[in-house]
């Protein structure tokens, strides 16, 4: 009961690495493998908020959030624009994203390297203890699940009841048929690429409050999002939300009751689950 | 027999000369120059088997330090027990099977699970192995006790770059290399007139692994204590992407363009800013993107034949027509 609990915890900050995910390479087509790199860039912000100005992480999302919206749409207008404008198939922009994205990935992490150093990061917030089930959890962990339950709400009510959210899936379902109806396919490619980024920001700052990480540790984030995602079938919000959780559970319960040291393993041992018998995701249908 | 062109024989005869060339250069300098060449010999053939299988198939491999750390495994576990040949063949075997599982669980479906899977293999191994080390080993580490000098290592690895050439070049003259020029041109084509697409990519991506798998074994000597950290660094895969794209993958040969500038600069940046490899590695990756989408080799051809037929040139670029 305990691994449950505290694995559906960690589980709701890795739905939203996994739901900015899925908006970038789900609505703009763009894989990011630089994804852990914005999350991790948001730990360290969140950090350096807390310990420097003593700013609650939570009010630190108001201000990291839209940092990574700006930051994630000026990456997609001058970076990642020219390259699907010159790409002549899927194949060719699926290669040139991949690696410039890898370039982003380590000018980030060589970046976040100079300014913060490479020594583990963190600092105590809300460490109290709140119970449930009849067992403590950390406070920290239960607040930051709820936050993330809260953003990854208002993005499914945005995405399922506004406009520009009905625009975005459109976009994602066929971006052809989505220009024929008269939407901007360029200019919705990029709002998704920079609400993902926000979404990834908030789910690393989230993150901060109650786990250790260090400059070296984006690439772990980006495989873990990566499955998720297509666990849950590229796109689709509810099963990245539920990969989350199976995720979280199972990487908890591997560490807990095994080894700490093989979380990767069990993350892989998903994957290969996944990849043998649903390659479509969980609620995906067969593409023909 | 196998017939060869007149141009084939030249050039045969002029990499037998650059081999012999290159193979004396122990007897000159066995410091620093040694030690750079030495890295710049394990790249090349690093880079050369990593585009046996990416160069046609166009797809990133980042599996090269999952491959090479088995490889050097595989040395340091039955150094006592087997000799040194025999074990630098079980490393290829090995990292040959690691190939095959991976080939198989994954490019039967697209080439981003490809990408994603290989993305995390060689943390994946580390992760185990250190596991397996910790349970029913002494210790996480293996000692590598041998006579071998940089020099012989150095020259091991010239051969098996020689030898990765060679099985580039009886490639393309088998049935797997025709297959492959079909599913380069047009897989769904090749599909059609009764190709196995996936069957052909897992063999490659065997063939390329198992050379990579033996550079790792043969460099195991170098190490003389072999940990997982040291023996499993992802970093080389990252920079055996970037030498190999640096120099070209459509020429068989054009990586190696890239390989020994590359590694010059790589050794330069270790003396000099010894913290800051990462933003040297992100922008090279950028570089390659948005300057040099086809290579330094890609890049200097353009200009051999803009400088031949100026007028073809214009005319082909007026057609909106690549060079």
């Amino acid at each position: 009961m305990e691994i449950i609990v505290t694995g559906v915890l960690l589980g709701g900050t890795y739905a939203l690495i996994a739901l900015g995910l899925t908006l970038q390479y789900g609505v703009a087509r763009i894989m990011n493998l630089a994804t852990g790199e914005t999350f991790l860039a948001a730990c360290f912000l969140a950090f350096w908020l807390f310990t420097a100005y003593a700013v609650n992480p939570f009010w630190g999302l108001a201000v990291i959030a839209p940092l990574a919206f700006v930051a994630n749409w000026a990456i997609y207008l001058f970076l990642l624009q020219p390259l699907v404008n010159r790409a002549k198939d899927e194949a060719m922009l699926e290669v040139d994203t991949i690696l410039a994205t890898f370039g982003l990935l380590f000018l980030v992490q060589g970046l976040l390297l100079r300014t913060f150093g490479g020594a583990y990061m963190s600092y105590t917030f809300l460490a109290e203890r709140f119970e449930l089930f009849g067992s403590q959890y950390g406070l920290n962990r239960v607040v930051a699940f709820l936050a993330a339950l809260l953003i990854a709400a208002a993005l499914y009510v945005f995405l399922y009841r506004t406009r520009y959210g009905t625009a975005m899936r459109a976009v994602a379902g066929n971006p052809h048929s989505a220009h024929l109806v008269g939407i901007d396919v360029a200019r919705m490619a990029g709002l998704a690429f920079a609400l993902g980024g926000a979404i990834t920001a908030c789910g690393g700052t989230l993150l901060s409050t109650f786990y250790t990480f260090d400059a070296s540790m984006g690439v772990v984030f980006t495989i873990k999002a990566l499955i998720i995602v297509i666990m849950g079938g590229v796109g689709d919000v509810r099963g990245a939300a539920i990969a989350a959780v199976i995720l979280g559970v199972t990487e908890t319960a591997i560490a807990s009751l095994v080894d700490p040291g093989l979380t990767l393993a069990s993350t892989y041992a998903l994957f290969t689950l996944v990849l043998l018998f649903r390659p479509q995701g969980i609620f995906g249908t067969r593409r023909s | 027999m196998m017939r060869m062109s007149p141009s084939e024989i030249r050039l045969a005869v002029a990499g037998i000369a650059v081999l012999a060339a290159l193979a004396t250069l122990p007897l000159f300098d066995n410091g620093y120059y040694l030690t750079i060449s030495l890295n710049i010999v394990l790249y090349a053939a690093l880079c050369t088997a990593w585009t046996l299988f990416s160069g046609p198939t166009h797809y990133i491999s980042l599996a090269t330090a999952a491959f090479s750390g088995l490889g050097t495994y595989t040395v340091a576990l039955g150094i006592d027990a087997l000799p040194f040949p025999l074990l630098v063949v079980a490393g290829g075997i090995v990292a040959a099977a690691m190939a095959g599982l991976v080939g198989a669980a994954t490019l039967r479906i697209s080439g981003i699970y490809f990408v994603i899977f290989t993305l995390g293999l060689t943390e994946l191994i580390r992760q185990i192995v250190t596991r397996v080390q910790t349970k029913f080993g002494k210790s996480t580490g293996l000692y590598v006790f041998t006579d071998f000098t940089e020099a012989h290592i150095y020259w091991m690895l010239l051969g098996l770059t020689a030898a990765i050439f060679l099985t580039g070049w009886l490639i393309t003259r088998s049935r797997l290399g025709f297959a492959l020029e079909v599913i380069g041109e047009d897989e769904e084509v090749a599909r059609h007139v009764g190709i196995d697409t996936a069957r052909m990519k897992i063999v490659l991506f065997m063939i390329s692994g198992a050379f990579i798998g033996m550079a790792g074994a043969m460099l195991a000597p170098r190490y003389s204590y072999v940990e997982p950290p040291s023996a499993f660094n992802p970093m080389i895969s990252f920079l055996v992407v970037i030498m190999a794209l640096l120099g070209g993958t459509r020429r068989f040969w054009g990586p190696l363009i890239g390989v020994i500038p590359f590694t010059i600069l790589m050794d330069l940046v270790s003396v000099y800013f010894p913290n800051d490899s990462s933003i040297v590695i992100g922008i090279a990756f950028l570089i390659i993107v948005y300057l040099l989408p086809q290579g330094l080799t890609g890049r200097l051809e353009q200009l051999w034949a803009r400088m031949r037929h100026p007028q073809e040139h214009d005319k082909a670029a007026a057609a909106g027509e690549r060079p």
